[in-house]
């Protein structure tokens, strides 16, 4: 990894205290600034979305109360989803003309809003068990198939997109037999923004009771 | 039912599927074809009363496991013999050959089709309907349309739903008191699945801020899905690139 050369040189010129937190401090640095300068790969993009189902896999078979469900769901989706990109897309042209702060409330507000609807969705998944199957690159993007087999159910495909634009290796669309989470929820977040009269701040004070 | 009696009916279906397809595209600016919407709304709104006035939106009852299995097995199963015709029509030999192993395995070992053996031999349903064939043909999708009872359609898929029942091999080899139970196990099973996903469809009939876009959208892009094969690439939409989608 690239971290470890100046971690091991900080420490190793000044082996004191003050060193090595100096030291931790640059290992924190570059975690939160992000990524090295490699490009995300297809067995990243892979990897990502198996790191992604196992955490899935792990809530729907945990046998724990929805609400506990949904609060898992919702740590999973920040984690592992561009959220902002999400919420913004799916918010359309009002996006450019919302404040910032508007927009944070939205954005904050989808997010719980995405963890309630998807996480009752994944309920009905319950002793399931979601596959990745194959990783590919497509336009800029990657793209990650899977598969879940369900008892008594055929078993249907579920398609990651996952892209690093964001800055990070986060899945910006989910698609379900085909149906895509950005394009259902850009018709429903439009629709009830036209039932807000275009109001932005109102949206977000419905979203927080949707889902 | 005479030969000729049989060729005029398909003959008939055939017509209305050419007639259908003959209707030119006309799109909102979404981009959704969707010429009949004011009567769409009113066959949906319709269709909403009748769901709820049976439960839905509502808890309805748990279907006990084993009898949603064995309704599901059985509607693959009556349903398989219509799939491989139009896995004949499409060209698609794979899936012809595939769906005809599931259908002898279920019908034999799975005592009649209550059981689906073939899955566990890796012969899972693939699901087929002469919709997808017009699709395949180069047939356009039409508009999108709202079926009373039945739910959304297109004008592509109503023509497909008519000649399925026209050409369905059932039709040629039951009687037809074993046609009418056919049917009958495939609207148990559509009772069942709307019970089992009672979550998923609550959210879009009854949650939704627009259930009508929500399930016009949910039912054109499963089935573009189902009708365009692996590579449809191009559906995807890249939110950092197309900043105006």
């Amino acid at each position: 990894m690239s971290i470890s050369t100046p971690m091991k040189t900080l420490i190793s010129d000044t082996p004191t205290r003050r060193g090595v937190l100096a030291g931790l401090g640059a290992v924190a640095a570059l975690g939160l600034t992000g990524r090295p300068a490699l490009a995300l790969n297809t067995q990243e993009a892979a990897g990502l979305i198996s790191s992604l189902v196992a955490q899935i896999n792990a809530v729907i078979n945990s046998g724990r109360s929805e609400s506990q469900m949904i609060d898992e769901f919702e740590r999973i989706f920040l984690r592992y989803a561009d959220v902002p990109t999400i919420a913004r897309t799916a918010l359309g042209p009002a996006a450019r003309s919302a404040s910032a702060g508007e927009l944070q409330a939205y954005t904050n507000a989808f997010t719980g809003y995405i963890a309630r609807k998807y996480g009752k969705r994944f309920r009905e998944f319950i002793g399931g068990e979601i596959a990745v199957k194959s990783a590919r690159a497509v336009k800029s993007f990657y793209e990650v198939r899977s598969t879940v087999n369900l008892r008594n159910e055929a078993p249907f495909e579920v398609v990651f997109l996952v892209s690093d634009r964001s800055g990070r290796d986060l899945f910006f669309d989910m698609y379900i037999e085909g149906v895509s989470l950005l394009k259902s929820e850009a018709v429903e977040i439009r629709a009830m923004l036209d039932r807000n009269r275009g109001d932005v701040g109102a949206l977000a004070a419905d979203l927080r009771r949707a889902g | 039912m005479s030969q000729p009696v049989q060729i005029a009916r398909l003959g008939a279906a055939l017509a209305l599927a050419a007639f259908v397809a003959g209707c030119g595209p006309t799109t909102t600016p979404e981009g959704v074809n969707d010429v009949y919407e004011p009567t769409n709304r009113k066959v949906f709104g319709a269709n909403q009363s009748f769901d709820s006035a049976f439960g839905g939106g509502g808890s309805g009852p748990d279907v006990p496991g084993p009898l949603a299995a064995a309704t599901a097995n059985l509607a693959s199963t009556v349903q398989a013999p219509s799939h491989v015709v139009n896995d004949v029509l499409q060209g698609d030999v794979e899936d012809a050959v595939h769906n005809s192993f599931r259908f002898a395995i279920n019908a034999t070992l799975g005592v009649g089709g209550i059981f689906d053996p073939a899955s566990s031999f890796g012969l899972e349903e693939r699901e087929n309907d002469f919709g997808r064939t017009l699709a395949v043909w180069g047939v356009d999708q039409g508009s999108y349309l709202v079926l009373p009872v039945i739910g959304p359609s297109s004008q592509r898929d109503l023509a497909g739903m008519v000649v399925d029942f026209a050409i369905n091999p059932v039709r040629y080899t039951l009687p037809v008191e074993e046609q009418f139970w056919t049917l009958a196990v495939r609207a148990g099973d559509e009772v069942f699945d709307r019970l089992r996903y009672s979550e998923s469809y609550d959210s879009v009939l009854y949650d939704s801020a627009d259930p009508y876009a929500q399930a016009r959208s949910i039912y054109l892009q499963n089935r573009n899905f189902e009708t365009s094969g692996d590579e449809a690439d191009d559906v995807y939409i890249d939110p950092y690139e197309d900043l105006d989608f």
